[in-house]
């Protein structure tokens, strides 16, 4: 069983394709799994049966060598797309008991290429937050925990708002799992789990039949274990969508292809920059270090690392958080209690709206939606909301000014390793944090990956960025090869199934 | 920031409440108080972009650059009452139904 769990999903296909195991077998690993990582809470609702059914069709498909791309691979989907005739909430109290009548097309392309579902997966609520702290169903526990230090014996975060999901990936309870990222969401979870995760350019992945948080940061992309699982899983998820208006109709690049060359011929004459305002105050030594070392790691591959200026860094945050929560309080505002979802009744319609959601969302939902009110109430949006927009601009145009010179940028995935739950709960700014580094990529809709780069001092995974220019995954996935070799990251989860 | 800055932008809960009835939200009265400072700490921090200069910047509402698509203005789909009705809290004759609003 252990051997199976050990297989990445690229391992995993060659064992089906070569028949020394079957699509059912894998599955019921996997559910095993699951089962026997339960305390862990990333599964909100498990699908088992639905799993096997669907692993039998692989088994057949494999038979008939009709096999797709991801033909046999169990996935567990963050409760934020919606699956057809499977209840969906985005980890809300609001939306339970929704039952989706259509797929969301990126879970419909893993379906297309034969990936096997088995349930949905816990995420902070509206995938608002940086813990999984904020979901309905409770918090999620990484499976990762310190082997020394203050955090010892504490039950750690696995990060947010995708958190289930890289619980779920290190607990080896999934073998793939697509996830979103708004503002860090796929990769901070990604390094505090050990895993790989991308946020792919924005309009990558179709955004139809994702609830959503804030439309114009939205993006979904994979966690996976390691690169290569990274370039096919996007291979699977990304498309050109007539759904969703923000879609690219631009192929993307040979990810499988650009991983191979990276392996085989290095990176050489890439260059690398490396940004001056990414050192923040605070931020532990040996992130400092790790960051100096992955430098170090691409120059032996070939790459030239030079120093480069992003002057606008620090207002990223605090733009984004203008701009997420205006464009959260527009988007929740379909919560009414009318077409789907709870209801409380009322006196009036406004009074039923206003319990309805009074009641339904959480109190960092009801956070951001008070601010994105405020910002864009009448007075306000000019001060806030445009001015922060205005930012948005500077900071893409900091970006476009540094890739004229270099074909990507490493810096640190997060500030710290992950933290205990409940340590940073009750601080909403020092939660914000969290995503210090990854909030750039989002505001600017270029595509970032976190590779696991090496451990703390108390034995917890922290990871290395790599940002690259709008639709420049293959430099990603190259980039990110190098630093996986180098890396050579094969710790496991004291959590982990086995 | 001056300390007659940060009250004039310190958000009280007259602030709160009205907020929360443009978000057709209801708010617990003992959550109001704690509220103010969550969002008055968040607000005061977010006001640092003010020291950003972004005269003559082009505010940026879409990072595709991408002019919307068009398509053609007929029917695709639809004539699914069952289907649109599915998940509604409460409905009749294929109707969403919801408390009076005329008088």
């Amino acid at each position: 069983m252990s051997d199976i769990l050990s297989m990445t999903a690229v391992a995993a296909r060659q064992a089906l394709d070569n028949k020394t195991i079957s699509a059912v077998e894998l599955t019921e690993a996997y559910i095993k799994a699951a089962d026997d990582t339960a305390d862990n809470n990333a599964y909100v609702l498990r699908t088992s049966d639905k799993a096997m059914e669907m692993a039998k069709a692989s088994d057949k498909r494999l038979a008939k060598g009709e096999a797709g791309l991801l033909e046999g691979i169990p996935v567990g989907v963050k409760d934020m797309f919606c699956t057809k005739g499977v209840e969906t909430t985005a980890s809300s109290a609001i939306l339970k008991g929704f039952v989706p009548p259509y797929e969301s097309t990126v879970t419909e392309n893993l379906w297309q290429d034969g990936a096997v579902m088995l349930g949905k997966i816990n995420c902070d609520e509206f995938a608002m937050g940086s813990a999984n702290e904020t979901s309905a169903f409770g918090a999620v526990t990484n499976p990762w925990t310190a082997s020394e230090g203050p955090l010892q014996g504490k039950a750690l975060t696995p990060g947010g708002s995708s958190g289930g999901s890289a619980a779920a990936m290190a607990a080896r309870s999934t073998l793939l799992a697509p996830g979103t990222d708004t503002g860090g969401s796929i990769r901070q979870p990604a390094a505090f789990c050990g895993l790989v995760g991308m946020k792919p350019t924005y309009g990558r992945c179709s955004r139809r039949g994702i609830v959503a948080f804030a439309s114009s940061l939205d993006q979904a992309g994979p966690i996976t274990r390691d690169v290569a699982d990274c370039a096919l899983m996007m291979t699977s998820m990304s498309s050109y969508d007539s759904g969703d208006s923000t879609s690219i109709d631009a192929p993307l690049p040979d990810l499988m292809d650009a991983f191979a060359t990276a392996k085989n011929k290095g990176i050489k004459g890439m260059r690398i920059g490396i940004p001056d305002e990414y050192t923040v105050d605070g931020m532990p030594d040996q992130i400092a270090s790790l960051w100096d070392t992955g430098r170090k790691w691409l120059e032996d591959a070939g790459a030239v690392c030079v120093p480069v200026s992003l002057p606008h860094t620090q207002y990223a945050l605090p733009a984004y958080y203008i701009i997420a929560p205006a464009e959260a309080s527009s988007n929740l505002a379909r919560y009414d209690g009318v077409r789907y979802g709870q209801r409380v009744d009322g006196a009036s319609l406004d009074d039923m709206y206003a319990k309805t959601r009074g009641a339904g969302f959480g109190d960092e939902v009801k956070r951001r939606i008070l601010i994105g009110t405020y910002v864009l109430s009448a007075g306000y949006y000019d001060a806030y909301y445009i001015k922060a927009q205005k930012v948005r601009r500077l900071i893409q145009n900091d970006f476009t000014n540094v890739f004229a010179d270099v074909d990507a940028l490493l810096t640190p995935s997060t500030p710290s390793a992950a933290f205990a739950l409940g340590d940073e709960s009750k601080d909403p700014l020092s939660m914000f944090l969290n995503d210090v580094f990854t909030v750039p990529a989002n505001l600017a809709g270029i595509p970032a990956i976190s590779v696991p780069a090496g451990l703390s001092s108390d034995g917890l995974p922290l990871g290395l960025q790599l940002i690259a220019p709008s639709l420049r995954e293959d430099t990603l996935i190259k980039g990110a090869a190098i630093l996986e070799s180098a890396a050579g990251f094969d710790h496991v989860a004291s959590g982990a199934a086995s | 920031m001056t300390d007659n800055n940060s009250e004039q932008h310190a958000i009280d809960t007259s602030t709160i409440q009205k907020i929360a009835r443009l978000a057709r939200m209801d708010i617990q009265p003992e959550r109001e108080q704690a509220l103010c400072g969550e969002l008055s700490t968040i607000i005061s921090w977010v006001e640092q972009l003010g020291e950003c200069d972004t005269a003559d910047v082009e505010p940026l509402a879409s990072v595709t650059g991408h002019s919307l698509p068009m398509r053609d203005d007929v029917v695709t789909a639809g004539n699914e009452p069952d289907v649109v009705l599915s998940n509604a809290p409460e409905e009749a004759s294929h109707f969403f139904v919801v408390p009076k609003v005329i008088e």
